[in-house]
């Protein structure tokens, strides 16, 4: 029965990490950029979903219809005119631009809403289903599918819309992108507003979820490097491999060796990858 | 002996000469400039001899205040406490740095990002040790006064900062940093004339975190309160890299006057802008990179004032 509900729990989380992570991962594999934004656009899309429904009673499952062109907008104006500067650059040099980026962006936001966690409840609370002894509330169970609709979407997007060949061929082989036509540049800032969105929609759903704060933003973005460097880069069933295989180890070394060595578990499993397998779970060798 | 290593020697004599003419608040201001050098010449022993993307410095400095601290709590004295964590933290490094050098680029910046976590949730659990998220007392060192304090850990800070700079020039006149040179210009050809790469990147490794977690036991004795969250702040690891980046990378004395610009720029924005002192720290991080990317050194007269030229 315990064992069920771990796996379960493990099941649920692991969608919501993967969801997390897959703008991050899209990211760095298109552009070759580790995004520490990531996690302030997660928890800049959180308080939306907050003031929608706050203000507008709007639920946070069509805040996700304003959250997505909104972020997208932003992703892209911000490597359009700042990041696509430095983006040749050593991996140095990019990652302290978006370090600074984060800074602004996070100090804006405890400026502008404070430090305080808020929670957002729904009224009426949805409560809970429960088969046989497996309790899942309504509001993860919701927010799990939200995540793999989005996750499917972007696998779609990326198979099926020209726009997402150009984005995985670019990801492949620039130069070859190059000299079949494809404009480099605004694949690139399509690519980041995606995954801008991404993050954007993610923190709607986690408003759901977990508290809202500025100061969570480190912790989603711990969570994004994990799900990427264990699933393999740039791929949607890589993120989705990751995301579940950090779930399931958090959730049994946090049944087995207490909850709050579950981080450290999960960095140790990630320095163990990194070394031994940086491909990830699903990626392929010299294709990272 | 290089001029340019001559006048960061005397740019160091220059500072050793503050007590001489501020109170408290200019010692205090000293003895981060003190800390923020150390950092930075640590830092570019990695980042700027060999060019691996190091954000472990964090890692370091917060595994040498915690070190240091307990071993203080123990009761031991202040040099032998920050002794033991600096030449801790070298074997520590050197033996991480030869599992986690073999990675490079984005995969050794995240590896490095991780061992800061690593450590401070480590710090964070180990309550029976570090007193996990309370944070650790550490006994004052003696009943002296405010100033008289004050001027000895300036004193115990720029001592560890002049042997850092000696490190690094040592470093940077050697075969290790010829050979670190040749790592950053590239790894697989210095590799295939039979240099022994893995050796020498945990050494550089090791050197840089050494004089880190020495400097984070001095700060932990001169701040008697150190948590898990203050001590293993990714500021610290960036913080560096930004210094190095105001300064020119590489040259020891471009990264010394990085640093020391650097703190000035904090602390005037710190005084003024208390609530976004962050976001204008980020905000000079992004301006530093889009339109200064060599660091100062670069900046020419010539660029103010052109002559005409003669025709």
């Amino acid at each position: 029965m315990h064992a069920a509900q771990i796996l379960v729990n493990a099941a649920v989380l692991g969608c919501l990490y993967a969801c997390i992570a897959i703008g991050f991962s899209l990211v760095w594999g298109v552009l070759n950029v580790i995004n520490l934004i990531h996690g302030s656009f997660i928890v800049l899309g959180a308080y939306l979903a907050f003031g929608l429904y706050n203000s507008l009673h709007l639920s946070p499952w069509y805040a996700v219809v304003f959250a997505a062109p909104l972020f997208f907008l932003l992703g892209y104006l911000l490597q359009r005119l700042i990041l696509n500067r430095v983006i040749s650059a050593p991996v140095l040099v990019t990652l302290t631009l978006t370090f600074g980026l984060d800074l602004i962006l996070n100090n804006a936001m405890i400026y502008f809403f404070r430090a305080d966690y808020r929670k957002l409840t729904l009224t009426p609370s949805l409560g809970s289903v429960s088969i046989s002894d497996m309790v899942v509330p309504v509001d993860r169970l919701i927010a799990t599918a939200s995540a793999l609709a989005l996750t499917g979407l972007l696998y779609l997007l990326l198979r099926r819309s020209r726009v997402g060949r150009a984005i995985v061929a670019v990801r492949l082989d620039r130069d070859a992108a190059v000299l079949m036509g494809v404009d480099v540049k605004s694949i690139y800032a399509i690519a980041f507003g995606l995954g801008a969105a991404l993050a954007g929609c993610a923190g709607v759903l986690m408003a759901l979820i977990f508290p809202i704060s500025p100061l969570t933003s480190s912790g989603y973005l711990g969570k994004a490097f994990v799900v990427c460097v264990l699933g393999g880069l740039g791929s949607v069933s890589g993120a989705l491999a990751g995301g579940l295989l950090l779930a399931l180890v958090e959730s049994v070394g946090s049944a087995w060796f207490g909850p709050s060595h579950a981080t450290t578990l999960s960095f140790v499993l990630l320095i163990v990858f990194l070394i031994l397998r940086p491909q990830g779970l699903v990626g392929r060798k010299g294709f990272e | 002996m290089s001029r340019s290593n001559l006048a960061l020697l005397a740019l160091l004599a220059l500072v050793a000469t503050l007590p001489l003419f501020g109170g408290a608040y200019a010692l205090r201001l000293g003895t981060i400039a003190c800390l923020y050098a150390i950092l930075a010449l640590s830092w570019n022993v990695v980042g700027g001899f060999a060019g691996y993307p190091s954000f472990a410095t964090a890692a370091f400095f917060g595994f040498g205040a915690y070190a240091a601290g307990v071993l203080l709590g123990k009761g031991l004295p202040l040099w032998l406490s920050v002794a033991i964590a600096g030449v801790a933290a070298l074997l520590v490094a050197a033996v991480l740095g030869a599992a986690l050098l073999r990675l490079r680029g984005h995969y050794f910046a995240i590896a490095s990002l991780s061992l800061v976590e690593v450590l401070r949730e480590l710090v964070n659990n180990a309550t029976d040790l570090t007193g996990g998220g309370m944070g650790l007392n550490i006994p004052l060192a003696s009943g002296a006064g405010v100033l008289a304090e004050a001027t000895f850990f300036f004193y115990a800070m720029w001592g560890l900062l002049l042997l850092t700079a000696l490190m690094v020039m040592a470093v940077a006149g050697s075969k290790l940093g010829f050979g670190l040179a040749c790592v950053r210009q590239n790894e697989t050809a210095s590799s295939m004339v039979g240099l022994n790469t893995t050796l020498y990147k945990s050494a550089a490794f090791g050197l840089s975190a050494c004089f880190v977690s020495a400097a984070g036991g001095v700060y932990a004795a001169w701040v008697h309160y150190i948590d898990p969250s203050d001590v293993f702040d990714i500021l610290y690891s960036v913080k560096p890299i930004v210094m190095a980046l105001m300064g020119g990378l590489g040259s020891p004395l471009g990264v010394a006057c990085g640093a020391f610009l650097y703190l000035g720029l904090e602390e005037v924005v710190w005084r003024n802008y208390v609530q976004i002192h962050t976001g204008v720290l980020g905000l000079i991080i992004v301006m530093l990179l889009l339109f200064l990317p060599h660091g100062l050194i670069s900046l020419r007269t010539g660029m103010f004032w052109r002559r005409p030229k003669h025709v």
